[in-house]
């Protein structure tokens, strides 16, 4: 064989080649353009060559081969694409869910045809109780009026809902015709892509376990293709091998990969369906609604000393338009409006609120808002408002002043506003308007005539009030039927505000919230929405007045569970009446929110962040660049000699070693083992040149061929002759 | 001597003309990938043999994970990112389990049987593993496609048969095998070449048409030989390429003991010399050693006692698996004059 230059035939020389093919991969992203465009393509260039030729050698591995059915890969396929479909099972439409478990369910019953012995006599007919796979025309004509359908029930084949339909009706076809290793291993990435799309769903901590043990199930599916006879304990034991082994190196991509903020591409308009929450109208019923979630709407850290629960208003989107029976924002005044202008009388207070995404605007915020978190903007009537829609949980640092005075120069166009009603409405609540009215009460005994009135009357504050179905809902409820929940009161009150010739508006938003005493911090849920009023009073400014509170003081001093009456429908982690059940409950919500804290809230910022804390330069990419790849290296070569323990020296098998010794121990006398020569070769030489040592070598030899070459059969007996060969070697006097 | 021995003897001209000058590309291959020649047994898999390139499953792995991170960014997925993170550090480090299931290999190959020209041969592949790691799944595969694979365990050995085509007549070298495995996910190919320095004896393939050895006893022996009912039954012998398919005992083929040979003990005395000179000098001298290896198959089918004279090479006569043994040897690694 031709040799090149001996110079270059040094194995340095070789390594540094290796190298240097492999350096501009790594050191490309430090370089000017023109120089990486370079590298780039010469090592391109020469990993092509590399890989033609490696190919020479891989004509072996391009071989397809066929699977088996009936064998266990096939079960552990099945299994794993059971494990990532069915959270999806529950979000398709239901003849969807139908036709992937029928399919699902033939493929069952083809392999269990397959295992059954073929006797003499029975063919695997339909009639004989086997079942075949559908010939191709069928299952393309199935899968055809499948996508039909799909397209059909949503209008699109585009996509997170039709995207998911569709792949699971394309994975279900694919297993029925799956024959080969390569049809398994493009089920397998199918199915890795299915986990994915759960996320599209849920991040939750119980949906991570659960994709988590389907990853491994699969990345054993997948060990198992390339073993001769795959054994589950072992395949699933080398899976999580892999799998833990990769951590180091998946938290250094998770750290310090770039974070790319906003869509890569258009964000599809279907996020967001079925999320509850505050929304942009009010009417009766709507709140009640709410009481019944315990979805966690928001939760806040306060850095000192935690306001007192009556405090606890957390504002958000304000009404202003009055149709008779549902409350509206309303379009904005025509002329000019006067800037939201806050005077904070008391030491503004900090907070950190994490938002749960919601698909709206507004943040919530502690009344008053005194200070706005970076990239919000505050509205006329001091909402904040993110830039877009809140589609990702966001996190924001807050400051509230307790007492404060606002707008206390309101604009004439903002007073007309807040004395917009409906025309030929509610007669007998505007009765009782003029009659306040004619008292010439000034307008804070006015509001206090009213609150008064809910306290002595019997109003009841209830989650579960009577349907208001006159057309003059105001008047239904404060001359007969007088039970309601937060809403009934606060559109009550600020329509009698409002014919009383005050100005006043209705605030949504969530009062009160439970501390978790575990994670130290408020859980605010969307059974916590309320909605009060705001009125206008000159030389005060807008001023907060909730006619819930007179009704019912329990509601704003000790939350809505101490509030309302026990068979009032409530979730019972916000009722919180089994103490065992809250405590688990408060354990449940600290690792949820560390969770959203730590692993699904890491952005930009939060990387930003992490690396200023780090000491290193946030803003520069170079830095991020080689942090990730020291780290990546870091990471590699941990797992690396991780994996590779067992092939160090010191843990190669006993039985060579200790015949490697006698080796050494002989060739000090002279008697050198040739390359290549046998053992049983190299003990009748080394006897005939040292007869006094024949029979210890012979013995030793002998031992050595069968422990090499028929082990034992158990375990005990291996290690019992293997200590005796050692303890012969070591005797051995040369 | 039909066209299909023409193209065979043909062929082992061929092959070695076609060892032409070697290239800089090839030399250097040569040097990158650690190709060094036939080696002594037992070859030690080292790091510095053993290499590394994803697979064409690994490349759409690769597509998928590049997919799944664009949906993470689009869609701002946490979890996604931490999925397609994790997926793509197992694959990194399946790397790593791919590398570890060759290194450290011991390879010893032995021929594992003769044969005739244009048959194949089985080579046992031995590993030895030092180590106490299972090693799954690992194959040799050949130039001409054949692939053998097993398992060896932890401190253990194991052993695979691989047939390789034997195109011509004399000492077959496997050439060079490839030592590789696609364990654990299948997404990276891990290979080594071992060129093992061991050759079987492939004898040259019998001429198909039966043409009388010429001489005074040579064709009475042949005759005797053939008549099957003026001679006694003595057993039987697996069936090999040239024997004739009227001594095939089909009754015992019937009953499923494959393909066997009835053997027949001719008269005492008769003796048969197999000379180079005898056969015609224009069949060639593969055609010639062909039609030798014919005579010397059917001599020992028929249990007559041959002798064989060859340029340089004289054996005595003699009968039986030895002397038969002996002579194709003799024929399958004769030097032919140039």
């Amino acid at each position: 064989m031709s040799r090149l230059p001996p110079a270059l035939q040094r194995p340095w020389v070789r390594e540094a080649l290796w190298c240097a093919l492999i350096a501009p991969m790594v050191a490309a992203p430090l370089l000017g353009a023109a120089p990486r465009l370079l590298l780039a393509l010469g090592s391109a260039l020469a990993f092509w060559r590399a890989y033609v030729i490696g190919r020479r050698a891989m004509h072996a591995r391009q071989h397809d081969v066929a699977l088996p059915l009936g064998s266990q890969s096939n079960w552990m396929l099945l299994a794993s694409l059971a494990l990532v479909l069915a959270p999806h099972a529950l979000r398709l439409p239901a003849w969807l869910t139908v036709l992937v478990v029928l399919f699902i369910g033939w493929r069952i019953a083809v392999m269990r045809t397959a295992m059954r012995p073929l006797t003499r006599g029975t063919s695997r007919s339909l009639f004989r109780g086997g079942v075949r796979p559908p010939p191709r025309a069928l299952l393309v004509a199935m899968v055809s009026a499948a996508s039909v359908g799909v397209f059909l029930q949503y209008g699109t084949l585009f996509g997170r809902e039709p995207g998911v339909a569709l792949l699971s009706i394309m994975i279900a076809m694919k297993l029925l015709e799956l024959q080969s290793r390569r049809d398994a291993t493009v089920l397998v990435f199918l199915a890795y892509f299915l986990v994915i799309t759960n996320f599209l769903y849920s991040q939750t901590l119980p949906t991570a376990l659960l994709m988590l043990a389907a990853v491994w199930l699969i990345t054993a599916t997948m060990i198992g293709f390339h073993q001769r006879d795959p054994r589950f304990r072992q395949t699933t034991f080398l899976a999580a091998q892999l799998l833990v082994q990769a951590v180091p190196l998946m938290i250094v991509l998770f750290v310090f990969f770039p974070r790319l903020p906003g869509p890569l591409w258009g964000l599809p308009r279907d996020g967001g369906q079925g999320v509850t929450g505050l929304s942009d109208s009010m009417s009766p019923g709507s709140f009640g609604q709410l009481s019944a979630s315990a979805d966690v709407a928001f939760r806040v850290e306060f850095p000192g000393a935690m306001p007192r629960p009556v405090d606890l208003y957390w504002r958000g989107p304000v009404f202003w338009q009055f149709d008779g029976r549902i409350w509206t924002i309303g379009s904005a005044p025509s002329g000019p409006t006067a800037p939201p202008v806050i005077r904070a009388i008391s030491e503004p207070i900090a907070y950190t609120v994490t938002l749960e995404p919601h698909f709206e605007r507004w943040l919530l915020a502690l009344d008053m808002p005194s200070a706005l978190p970076p990239e919000t903007r505050m509205s006329g009537e001091f909402v904040l408002l993110a830039n877009g829609q809140v589609r990702t949980r966001v996190r924001y640092e807050g400051r509230a002043a307790l007492d404060y005075r606002v707008n206390e120069n309101e604009s004439e166009a903002n007073l007309r506003r807040a004395l917009q009603l409906p025309a030929g409405l509610n007669p007998r609540t505007l009765a009782l308007a003029a009659e306040l009215r004619a008292a010439g009460l000034a307008p804070e005994r006015m509001v206090e005539q009213v609150l008064d009135r809910f306290r002595r009357e019997p109003f009841f504050y209830t989650t579960n009030p009577p349907l208001l179905d006159s057309k003059h809902t105001i008047d239904q409820f404060l001359f007969e039927s007088r039970r309601g929940f937060c809403e009934h009161y606060a559109s009550a009150f600020t329509f009698l505000m409002r014919a009383a010739g005050v100005p006043a508006r209705v605030v949504t938003g969530y009062q009160g919230g439970v501390v978790n005493p575990v994670g130290n911090y408020l859980v605010v849920r969307q059974a916590e929405a309320h909605a009060w009023s705001e009125v206008w009073i000159a030389g005060r400014g807008w001023v907060r007045v909730d006619p819930t509170a007179a009704v019912s003081p329990l509601r704003v001093e000790s939350g809505i569970a101490a509030s309302i009456a026990q068979d009032d429908p409530l979730p019972l982690l916000v009722r919180g009446s089994v103490p065992m059940l809250s405590r688990a409950g408060f354990a449940m919500d600290a690792v949820a929110n560390a969770w959203n804290q730590w692993i699904l809230s890491y952005n930009t910022q939060r990387q930003q962040q992490l690396l200023r804390n780090l000491g290193l330069d946030a803003s520069d990419w170079k830095t991020l660049s080689v942090m990730l790849l020291a780290g990546a290296c870091a990471a590699t070569l941990l797992a690396a000699l991780f994996a590779l323990r067992s092939l160090l020296p010191g843990r190669r098998d006993p039985v060579v070693r200790a015949w490697e010794r006698l080796c050494r121990k002989l060739a000090q006398t002279g008697v050198v083992r040739a390359p290549g020569e046998g053992p049983s070769a190299f003990a009748r030489r080394a006897a005939a040149a040292r007869p006094d040592l024949a029979a210890g070598i012979g013995e030793i030899a002998a031992c050595y061929v069968r422990l090499r070459y028929q082990p034992p059969g158990s375990d005990a007996a291996a290690s019992a002759a293997t200590a005796d060969l050692q303890r012969r070697v070591r005797m051995l006097k040369t | 001597m039909s066209p299909a021995d023409a193209s065979r003897a043909a062929n082992g001209a061929s092959a070695v003309a076609a060892a032409r000058a070697p290239g800089t590309w090839r030399r250097l291959a040569d040097w990158l990938f650690q190709r060094r020649g036939r080696e002594r047994a037992p070859v030690r898999l080292t790091q510095r043999r053993i290499f590394l390139l994803p697979t064409r499953y690994g490349a759409f792995f690769a597509v998928v994970l590049l997919v799944m991170l664009g949906g993470s960014i689009n869609y701002g997925l946490s979890l996604g990112f931490v999925l397609t993170f994790l997926l793509g550090s197992m694959a990194v480090v399946s790397i790593v389990h791919a590398f570890r299931n060759l290194s450290g290999l011991e390879l010893a190959v032995l021929p594992g049987g003769r044969a005739f020209a244009g048959e194949s041969i089985g080579f046992d592949v031995h590993f030895a593993n030092p180590h106490r790691l299972h090693r799954y799944s690992v194959a040799v595969a050949h130039a001409s496609g054949q692939v053998a694979s097993t398992d060896c365990p932890a401190y253990g050995s194991a052993t695979c048969r691989l047939r390789i085509p034997a195109p011509s007549r004399g000492r077959l070298y496997p050439g060079r095998l490839t030592v590789f495995t696609r364990h654990p996910l299948g997404l990276f190919y891990a290979w080594s070449y071992v060129e093992p320095d061991c050759a079987a004896i492939v004898y040259p393939h019998p001429e198909s048409t039966l043409s009388p050895p010429p001489g005074s006893t040579g064709g009475e022996g042949r005759r005797s030989a053939s008549q099957d009912g003026q001679d006694d039954f003595a057993g039987l012998r697996p069936w090999h390429v040239g024997d004739s398919p009227q001594r095939i005992a089909w009754k015992a083929a019937a009953r499923g003991q494959g393909l066997l040979i009835k053997q027949f003990v001719a008269e005492a005395g008769s003796l048969a010399w197999f000379d180079w000179d005898d056969t015609p000098a224009s069949l060639g001298d593969e055609g010639r050693l062909s039609r030798l290896a014919r005579w010397v198959v059917e001599a020992d089918a028929a249990g007559l006692a041959f002798g064989l004279r060859l340029p340089g090479c004289l054996l005595p006569p003699a009968s039986g698996p030895a002397q038969r043994e002996s002579a194709l040897e003799a024929l399958a690694l004769h030097e032919a004059r140039r």
